[in-house]
């Protein structure tokens, strides 16, 4: 029973959202070498404390967040859009 | 013991009498009563019979710890097992049961295994894997699966309705400031404080009434309980159980809403289920009184001691004539108090030899130093062998003849709901108990829940509670502080077990679960010492109560064995639910026909109306074939097949995913998602594309249009619809936000119907205003164009054939798709065309070895179903450096193939093991993925795959393995396209 307080819709239950994966990775370009595809698909860390990851509001808005949470409490830091510029047109 | 109503005493209303059926024999008792209470009056005293060893078992408490008086309510599709006598509230008609008893719970043929106890230890189940010593007779799979379906039969308490459930249930959804659990003097003290501070207070109760442990007081009077808090404002729910705590202070409620026998209400729901998010909780859940360990402390007739005192101050019930107390606290005395004054003949043993205060008006005797040894009685209690306890060598002493004994160990906190948010409690040696750590979140313990006894004390607390959550919101600072834990005038002195001298005891940790103190030092010398492992050995503190009497005094035997203290041995986490939850009251509504959301198409009703049977996709229900009289399913979609490949057929499609692809960046972003090469697609072209995974297998497939310079409408599989979309959104969103691009779903925008066979064009000639817009030259192939149907109606026409025919998908606004097939369809009458579903649908793209979800599973890649010459060499897109790891392009990979039977008469199924012949076994080389009848090859045919492919095994015979339908047979290896392989027939 998370608490998601999406930067356009206001705090919401987490059932509206979907996870989306580790945040932290930096994907390569298409075109980079097969090994450092490998290395964004397949390696993890498995965290024990605050981790970055994705999340959709999928049943709202449909946008992509950046969410620090712990993996320990559940409490979230930081809840950002993945999109560099979304921020500032809904500050806007 | 011979329990029995007495006058003067309790809270029921004797004016109205109930009558009650146990064990098929009527009784009566009063509105106010539980089960437990008016099953005591009539002076029953055999309830149930013990898990392993059905030893007779009483009611042995008064509230949701019991863990002898579990009963089965109801019969037919109404039964409900595992129900304690305790909690359950009596009704005008209430039907009860004994359970785990054959033929009765008075006499139990099963009680034989009391007397091969020996047999039945801790750890039984495991060691019968492990044989009989001393040549493991028995070891081994086949013997366990022999002796498991007898263990199955035995195992297990009441026995659940195999009918459907024909109660409703609801789920809801509340919020408030403050939620209380636990109505007792600190609960209610903290929801009145709450509330007079102007705050939203929610007040829950598992009981029918509030006051918690004051109902056994003469002087309280809940009705005025209630009404003063519902005065001050305070939602006050009653019947409610606060089964879990989970984060954001969110609890999970059951609300026993409507009993079984109630038939006015029809409507209302049995229970209800409640998601409350409240910005703080206060929990005053109370505290558990534990029993003490001694030999047969199981007999009916023994019993917690503070119970005995709520039977008779609440419910009227003197539970015993000459009642023996044991205790090692002084909040036993109260009761001894009350009961004599009732008029029985009480004697309390007091562990504790030296007494600094007076507890008595010497209206009973005290025997200090004293415990209890050993009940004699088997169905009922004859007399109580007592014991010395000085220096803890028990021995001896005396045997007292009465007909009940009251045990009081001292109390556990019901620190539950805290556990549930991780919060261990912490030992408190003093108190002889668990008490509850301070939380971070916004939870507050009060009352004995905190470890508080007093009464005074507890209203004090729960005032305290209230104010530390109003500092904590921020609403107010007040000063405030909580009563010390404990409260006792005498300090509490440890009583777990009374040893027993001679071998093979009988002293209960855990009624329930039959797990005894003899058990638990069985577990220590196997050595599982550790608290889970020694509860998951033993059962101890498994099922219905989970251990709310008995926990204690299993570990507090562990570290007596281990030579350490209890805070030391640890103990296990509380999980929810805090009491057993209705598996009905989590599906709600959920049920039937409501189990998911239905989508349908805008022609659903169409289809209906035309004689579609419909089948399941995902949430949408699509047309499965359409029968005519007495066809079967395999009749109909033979014939809706061929019709199609001889005249004409016509098909929903809607529930393709549907895409608009708009922005500058459009065509580099549709060049990078698809594997193949799409940055010249032509203006009014379409053309199939496939998407991949990040790690190179196949996503989905489907069409991609390019509707201008810079805007595009893909369709996706109906199954990917909502996983390709999302993808879309995270590659612009989150990988490539430089990219100016905007994706839309439309799925729901745009009704669609494929029609398709040789007298297509004669078909739309008749439906389009102008038909010269879809001729060869104008409309080829993979094109589509924009035209009107009869009527003026604006569509979209894209010549894509998933049959394999000449054919045509219609895109139309969805509030005219109605109309548009009432245009198609009454043309396409006139043709001989026909209207098919799904299932001919597979038929036709099986024959052409077009793949679909059953193929494109996840696990395969473009190569596998051979499309990899579709993938471009000159560009990169997602998947492209992952689709050549190693393990993707091994040789032997299972590759697409098509199979014929090789007698055609027969058939085989999808999930068919492909082996080579005289090598049948393990995975085999391959497998069947879909099979249909081909009306134009007229036989059975399948696609599927099999390692090395086509080129390997083409016109070979193998062997299709089918173990679980036992048939075997032998299946030939053809190319995947079975029908029209140069495509001729698309182009007509």
């Amino acid at each position: 029973m998370i608490l998601i307080k999406c930067p356009y819709c206001g705090e919401r239950d987490h059932s509206e959202f979907s996870y989306g994966g580790d945040a932290s990775i930096i994907y390569p370009s298409l075109d980079a070498p097969q090994e450092e595809w490998v290395k964004a698909i397949f390696f993890r860390e498995n965290i024990k404390g605050i981790q970055k990851e994705t999340w959709q509001h999928i049943n709202g808005c449909r946008m992509w967040l950046e969410v620090e949470r712990s993996t320990i409490t559940h409490e979230i830091t930081s809840i950002k859009p993945c999109h560099k510029n979304l921020q500032k047109v809904i500050d806007n | 013991m011979s329990s029995q109503r007495i006058d003067n005493f309790g809270k029921i209303n004797r004016e109205k009498q109930f009558r009650f059926s146990w064990e098929n024999k009527n009784y009566f008792g009063y509105e106010g009563d539980s089960l437990a209470s008016a099953l005591l009056a009539n002076d029953i005293r055999i309830v149930g019979r013990s898990f392993k060893y059905h030893r007779p078992r009483g009611i042995m408490s008064c509230g949701v710890e019991e863990s002898g008086g579990l009963v089965t309510i109801g019969t037919g599709n109404k039964k409900d097992p595992n129900v304690r006598a305790t909690s359950q509230e009596l009704y005008e008609g209430l039907i009860a049961s004994g359970q785990n008893a054959f033929p009765s719970v008075n006499f139990d043929l099963g009680s034989v295994n009391n007397y091969l106890s020996r047999f039945f230890a801790a750890g039984f189940y495991y060691k019968t894997f492990m044989g009989i010593p001393p040549f493991e007779w028995g070891k081994g799979t086949a013997v366990w699966m022999f002796f498991e379906k007898f263990i199955r039969k035995a195992a297990g308490m009441g026995r659940v309705s195999r009918l459907p459930d024909p109660d409703i249930y609801e789920h809801a959804n509340d919020f408030c400031d403050i939620l209380v659990v636990g109505s007792g003097p600190a609960g209610i003290a903290a929801a009145k404080e709450a509330a007079d501070k102007k705050l939203d207070v929610i007040l829950v109760e598992q009981d029918n009434f509030i006051g918690g442990d004051q109902l056994s007081e003469t002087s309280f009077d809940s009705n005025n309980a209630l009404a003063e808090l519902r005065s001050l404002g305070v939602r006050v729910m009653k019947r409610t159980t606060a089964f879990g705590l989970y984060d954001n202070c969110v609890l999970g409620l059951i609300e026993r809403v409507k009993d079984q026998s109630n038939p006015i209400n029809k409507e209302l729901p049995k229970q209800r289920f409640w998601i409350v998010r409240a910005k703080h909780v206060i929990i005053g859940s109370g505290a558990f009184e534990r029993h003490i360990a001694f030999n047969n402390n199981d007999v009916p007739g023994s019993m917690t001691v503070n119970a005995s005192k709520h039977y008779l101050n609440r419910y009227g019930v003197l539970t015993g004539k000459n009642i023996v107390i044991s205790t090692n606290n002084d909040s036993a005395y109260g009761t001894a108090e009350a009961l004599v004054k009732a008029g029985a003949k009480v004697i309390v043993l007091d562990n504790r030899e030296n007494l600094n205060s007076n507890l008595t008006n010497n209206n009973f005797e005290v025997r200090n130093g004293v415990v209890p040894y050993n009940i004699n009685g088997t169905r009922e209690i004859k007399s109580l062998d007592i014991a010395d306890s000085v220096n803890l060598t028990y021995k001896k002493i005396d045997t007292i003849t009465c007909d009940q004994v009251l045990m009081s160990g001292g109390w556990s906190p019901a620190v539950h709901l805290l556990s549930h948010r991780g919060v261990k409690p912490k030992w408190n040696s003093e108190n002889q108990c668990f008490i509850p750590d301070k939380a971070k979140e916004n939870i507050t313990m009060i009352g004995s829940a905190r470890g508080i006894w007093g009464k005074d004390d507890c209203t004090a607390s729960g005032i305290a509670g209230a104010l530390d959550a109003l500092n904590r919101l921020g609403i107010s600072k007040t000063n405030y502080f909580f009563p010390k834990q404990g409260g006792w005038k005498n300090s509490i002195e440890p009583l777990y077990e009374v040893k027993y001298k001679k071998s093979r005891s009988k002293s209960f940790v855990d009624f329930q679960h039959d797990v005894t103190c003899d058990d638990v030092r069985l577990a220590h010398r196997e050595g599982f010492i550790s608290v889970e492992h020694l509860k998951r050995y033993t059962t101890l503190g498994m099922a219905n109560d989970q251990g709310k009497m008995g926990n204690i005094i299993g570990l507090s035997l562990m570290a007596d064995l281990l030579g350490k203290e209890i805070p030391d041995v640890g103990t296990t986490t509380f999980r929810p639910p805090f009491t057993p939850v209705s598996i009905g009251a989590l599906a709600g509504r959920s049920v039937g026909k409501h189990f998911m959301p239905l989508r349908t198409t805008p022609m659903h009703q169409w289809n209906l109306n035309n004689g579609a049977t419909m089948i399941d996709a995902g949430l949408y229900q699509r047309p499965w074939y359409f029968p005519k009289k007495n066809e079967t399913i395999n009749d109909a979609y033979i014939r809706e097949a061929a019709k199609v490949r001889k005249t004409v057929g016509i098909c929903d499609v809607t529930s393709l995913g549907k895409i608009a692809i708009q922005g500058p960046d459009s065509t580099e972003f549709i060049n990078r998602v698809y594997s193949n090469a799409f940055a010249k697609l032509p203006i009014n072209k379409t053309r199939y594309g496939i998407m991949l995974r990040d790690d190179g297998l196949v996503l989905d497939d489907g069409t991609c249009w390019r509707i201008s310079e810079t805007e595009y409408f893909m369709t996706t599989s109906t199954a990917q619809a909502g996983r390709v979309m999302a993808f879309l959104e995270e590659l612009l969103q989150v990988r490539w936000p430089d990219l100016k691009v905007n994706v839309t779903s439309v799925s729901e925008q745009w009704g669609v119907a494929a029609i398709s066979g040789p007298k297509t064009r004669e078909v739309l000639d008749e439906c389009l205003e102008d038909s010269s817009v879809i001729s060869n030259d104008n409309l080829p192939y993979m094109g589509f164009i924009s035209a009107n149907l009869k009527g003026g109606i604006p569509c979209k026409i894209a010549r894509i054939s998933f049959s394999g025919e000449l054919g045509f998908e219609i895109y139309i606004l969805a509030d005219y798709a109605n109309k548009m097939m009432d245009i198609l369809w009454n043309s396409a009458k006139k043709f001989d065309g026909c209207l098919y579903g799904l299932e001919a649908l597979g038929a036709l793209r099986v024959e052409k070895g077009h793949v679909t979800g059953a193929e494109l599973d996840g696990r395969t890649t473009i190569d596998d179903v051979g499309l990899g010459k579709m993938a471009s060499n000159k560009k990169s897109y997602v998947g492209s450096a992952m689709r050549k790891r190693g393990v993707l392009s091994a040789e032997d990979r299972e590759k697409l193939v098509g199979f014929f039977p090789v007698n055609k008469k027969y058939t085989f199924d999808s999930g068919t093991i492909i082996c080579e012949k005289n090598n049948i076994k393990g995975f085999g080389i391959g497998r069947v993925t879909s099979v249909t009848h081909s009306p134009e090859l007229g036989h059975w045919i399948g696609l599927g795959f099999i390692k090395g492919g086509v080129e390997k095994w083409k016109n070979t015979i193998v062997i299709g393995s089918d173990p679980i339908r036992n048939k075997e047979m032998e299946i030939q290896v053809v190319s995947p396209h079975m029908i029209d392989p140069q495509g001729k027939r698309l182009h007509a």
